[in-house]
């Protein structure tokens, strides 16, 4: 079998649409468990008593950011090296959700941090570089659909997020280099848990959850765009009248 | 070579020199970066001195006192090494409490009190049911909590107060 069969847009796109309805399944049975791990069968906090319960969003959306975005980067490093189309277009597709992780992360975290902290937002080093985050994938969606011509707003986009990709392990690590308002981290691959376990197992189910939505809907976005680009081309009659039937209504609509 | 490795590795070598760089900037930068300075910091003249900065620690057990007016409350804020007595009226946060994490923002006055203007709860990474911190507070093993960057192990068990 040939790996590089899947990068070429023709071949993936019935792919991906074959892909969707498992992923949207398994994000939606996934989430259905680890709310229920985690709003019922989880116990409350010794410190925080019921408040806490927001790990089960914040810290799944916060993880999904910052993967997002490297995959984003290796997406970049692709298009950039190999001139993938494919890649650009993941790229593209990816870059909401991303987006929409980081929003969610932040504001998750400031609906906790006033009960427990005492101040909605403060400027320490991980929240601060969560934001510049969420200027990162805003200011990549802003520049590649600032440029008309789609080659060169592939370029520059992939640049700008590979550049970017250095924010990551800053906010991964801020909290260690510095003296920061946000906590360490409480679960890690070097040093396990500092957690009851149903509270991980509820935290981790969810993250699996979150995982499977975005490639659910990162597959959906890609399929739209493939379209989209290769009927600004001209040249894609070929591969779009070999589509299925199915495919093809969705086309027409 | 061929031209896509050739591209491929000016990326790795482009990325490189963009992480050396912005790790030599953070280093520079490094004190603006920190949120908080500790006791032994401000002791040590580290901390700015007529400006106001935000110091964090941990509260000293059995420090807390309200004043009679009902809204002023005195503490001690520790780093284990040194300690810092706080002044602050106003309402302190839900998390607030002797032997956790705080981070509060003021000024040192002439009398060496720090007038802090905002009080912040900083809360640990540990989550447990109530039961299990209990049945770990009894068997001789309270729960660590980790303040500051390097901070050692710091046992931030508040005395019994029977």
């Amino acid at each position: 079998m040939n790996i590089y069969k899947y990068a070429s847009p023709a071949t993936f796109y019935p792919l991906a649409g074959r892909l969707i309805p498992w992923f949207a399944v398994l994000a939606a049975m996934l989430a259905a468990v680890g709310l229920y791990l985690g709003l019922y069968l989880a116990p409350p906090d010794f410190q925080q008593g019921e408040v806490y319960r927001i790990i089960f969003i914040h810290v799944p959306t916060a993880w999904m950011a910052m993967i997002i975005y490297l995959v984003m980067a290796a997406y970049g490093v692709m298009a950039l090296s190999f001139n993938a189309r494919l890649s650009s277009m993941m790229m593209e597709a990816l870059a909401p959700t991303g987006a929409m992780f980081t929003v969610l992360a932040l504001w998750t975290g400031a609906l906790w941090g006033k009960p427990t902290w005492g101040a909605y937002w403060v400027w320490d080093a991980r929240m601060t570089s969560t934001l510049i985050l969420l200027f990162l994938y805003v200011g990549y969606i802003a520049l590649t659909h600032a440029i008309e011509d789609k080659k060169r707003a592939d370029k520059a986009g992939a640049l700008l997020v590979i550049v970017g990709s250095v924010n990551v392990p800053i906010i991964y690590f801020s909290v260690k280099w510095w003296n920061t308002l946000h906590q360490g981290a409480s679960v890690s691959v070097t040093s396990g848990s500092k957690m009851a376990s149903m509270m991980a197992l509820g935290m981790l189910v969810m993250a699996l959850a979150c995982w499977m939505y975005a490639i659910a809907v990162a597959l959906a976005r890609v399929r739209a765009i493939i379209i989209e680009r290769e009927l600004e081309n001209g040249g894609a009659a070929n591969w779009l009248n070999t589509l299925n039937t199915q495919d093809k209504r969705q086309l027409t609509r | 070579m061929k031209a896509r490795y050739k591209r491929f590795m000016w990326i790795a070598i482009g990325l490189l020199v963009i992480a050396v760089a912005v790790t030599l900037v953070l280093r520079a930068f490094n004190s603006n970066l920190v949120f908080f300075f500790t006791p032994s910091e401000v002791a040590q003249h580290k901390a700015p001195q007529d400006r106001v900065f935000r110091l964090g620690g941990l509260v000293t057990a059995g420090s807390l006192q309200r004043q009679p007016d009902g809204l002023t409350v005195k503490f001690a804020v520790t780093d284990t090494v040194q300690t810092i007595p706080v002044s602050y009226t106003g309402i302190l946060p839900d998390l607030f409490k002797e032997g956790k994490g705080v981070v509060a923002q003021g000024k040192v006055g002439a009398d060496g009190v720090f007038r802090a203007s905002e009080v912040l709860a900083k809360h640990d990474e540990n989550y447990m049911p109530p039961e299990a911190a209990e049945a770990l507070k009894k068997a001789g093993h309270p729960i660590e909590g980790k303040v500051f960057a390097g901070q050692k192990a710091v046992v931030t068990q508040t005395p019994d107060k029977r």
